[in-house]
């Protein structure tokens, strides 16, 4: 076995460069008699952010842990960035990052240490620029020195997207990454990862329940429920569609059972 | 089984960057908090005064342990290494689960194989921190040199620190897979080792049926090569190999489990549900 003693980056070449970011195709997971994920297929194209909708228990959460690689599927396909999950999993996580309000932080680390931490492990060259460059751009340079657990929950986010954007990646899954954060912080982080996303070329599958922020942000949605696509369009369409004004009167209308106003 | 190997994601190699990245985590975790630094040292200076007065005591009303001196508090020190060698590498896997980062962890190109290294790694830093002050109080207060065992130490502390990291790779699998509701057993299962492991007495104490269960125990061929050097003033090689050759059996299956365990975790869904 080889021992890799240098820190450089370990990003292999894409093997097709006109490849989705993502491509899930009949993905199911079954727990027990419980039937989390049923038979979905979608894709998040490279460059835009893609919207996963649904009710608490739709199964995005699921969904998004089987494309990372933490929950494995019972059936069907997932691609990240061209690599098959969960076989080429160590070809791929150099390349996307995550946050989630299901992992914390360190809570007794520093952000610089808990930053450092990651950067090594994603082999981030020039870890101490990237954490300054990040630090400036997350308003954190104050805080860099205490313990993440000292922070307040706004600033804690921002502690988890700095770690999010370490490595600069090509594709970033976000789980509620506003939820608990007042609208002013919402806004100024999803400002911040537009900017990201145009700057960098990257893809982003973003589940929210928050249906303003995902009209801003996303130029494609997944709307799930229980565990099936309701529906995989973009906003305007799907507006259009059920014949509402906002994703938040379309979300009602798939949360209470209403038909679209087009097949009604 | 291929894919249990596959696990361990050799492939691609074994990148230092990660190993140091995470003994750097663990590193930064220890010094961010003294209970944790005085606890160390606490329980294993505890130990060795209350077995080295015990020893002090017998030693001077029974022939055979002024004969056999050092054998209780020689025995306590190894012990302490088995112990702390395996709840050092436990307690850095159980800190992710407390902090819950397994899934930043997980979901970074961070390998099991390098993450088990890290935890091993720091196992030795631990013991190091715990084990070091508690020999020194032994050579001061007692006049006991573990050191004066010369060459055949080091074989005791490789079978001891082996079948510790065993058992550390175990137990957190089992975390890994059950949640923290599994947590008790790292604290309590080399308690179960130690009667059969005969830490304070000879394996011909045992009944004779139970003295097979006790040979399948690599340290037992310790405690029994540490009584015979102090004892006997021989050092059993052959014993040291029995352990080594038991090491290596109990090292693949606890890597096996860990990986099933692993695995299992992910069919289950486990690791984005840490908690109990």
């Amino acid at each position: 076995m080889a021992i890799d003693r240098h820190s450089e980056p370990e990003v292999p070449a894409l093997p097709t460069a006109t490849a989705a970011a993502i491509e899930v195709a009949h993905l199911s997971k079954v727990y027990k008699a419980t039937r989390a994920v049923d038979d979905i297929s979608f894709t998040v194209p490279r460059g835009g952010v893609t919207g996963l909708l649904g009710g608490n228990g739709a199964g995005k959460t699921t969904t998004i842990a089987m494309i990372m690689g933490l929950v494995l599927p019972s059936a069907g396909r997932i691609r990240v960035l061209g690599c098959a999950m969960p076989e080429q999993r160590a070809d791929v996580l150099g390349r996307i990052n995550f946050e989630s309000p299901y992992v914390d932080m360190p809570s007794r680390l520093t952000v610089r240490q808990n930053l450092t931490v990651f950067g090594k492990l994603y082999a981030v060259p020039d870890l101490a620029g990237r954490i300054a460059e990040l630090a400036a751009d997350f308003d954190l340079t104050e805080f860099l020195d205490r313990a993440s657990g000292k922070l307040s929950a706004g600033q804690k986010t921002r502690v988890a997207l700095a770690k999010a954007l370490i490595n600069r990646p090509e594709l970033l899954l976000l789980d509620e990454p506003t939820a608990s954060l007042d609208p002013d912080t919402a806004d100024w982080i999803r400002s911040h990862l537009e900017r990201y996303r145009k700057q960098r070329g990257a893809s982003i599958l973003l589940a929210s329940h928050n249906m303003l922020e995902v009209e801003r942000m996303c130029d494609r949605v997944v709307i799930m429920k229980r565990g099936r696509i309701e529906d995989d369009d973009t906003p305007s369409a799907i507006m259009a569609r059920y014949n509402r004004a906002t994703l938040e009167e379309v979300f009602l209308d798939v949360a209470r059972g209403r038909a679209r106003d087009a097949e009604s | 089984m291929r894919s249990l190997i596959e696990g361990l994601e050799f492939g691609r190699g074994i990148a230092w960057h990660r190993i140091s990245a995470m003994v750097m985590r663990y590193w930064y975790l220890l010094l961010s908090s003294w209970p944790r630094l005085f606890e160390l040292v606490y329980w294993p200076v505890l130990q060795v005064i209350t077995w080295g007065f015990l020893q002090s005591y017998v030693a001077q009303n029974a022939g055979f342990f002024a004969r056999a001196g050092g054998t209780l508090i020689g025995a306590v020190i190894l012990w302490d290494i088995l112990f702390r060698g395996q709840l050092g590498f436990s307690i850095s896997f159980l800190e992710e689960m407390w902090a819950r980062n397994l899934g930043n962890l997980m979901m970074s190109p961070l390998k099991p194989i390098e993450f088990l290294i890290a935890l091993m790694i720091m196992s030795l830093i631990r013991l190091t921190i715990g084990v070091l002050p508690m020999v020194l109080l032994a050579m001061v207060v007692f006049d006991f040199n573990l050191f004066g065992f010369g060459l055949p130490l080091g074989a005791f502390f490789c079978n001891l620190i082996f079948t510790s990291w065993a058992l550390g790779i175990f137990v957190s699998g089992l975390v890994l897979r059950h949640g923290l509701g599994a947590e008790s057993i790292v604290w309590s299962l080399m308690f179960g080792v130690m009667p059969l492991a005969c830490v304070y007495y000879p394996v011909s104490v045992l009944p004779h049926w139970l003295q097979f269960v006790a040979w399948l125990l690599p340290p037992t061929y310790v405690f029994e090569g540490m009584r015979a050097l102090l004892i006997d003033h021989q050092f059993r090689g052959d014993l040291m190999l029995w352990a080594l050759g038991i090491n290596v059996l109990l090292f693949v299956a606890a890597f096996i489990s860990f990986l099933a365990m692993l695995n299992s975790a992910r069919r289950h869904g486990s690791l984005i549900q840490s908690g109990e």
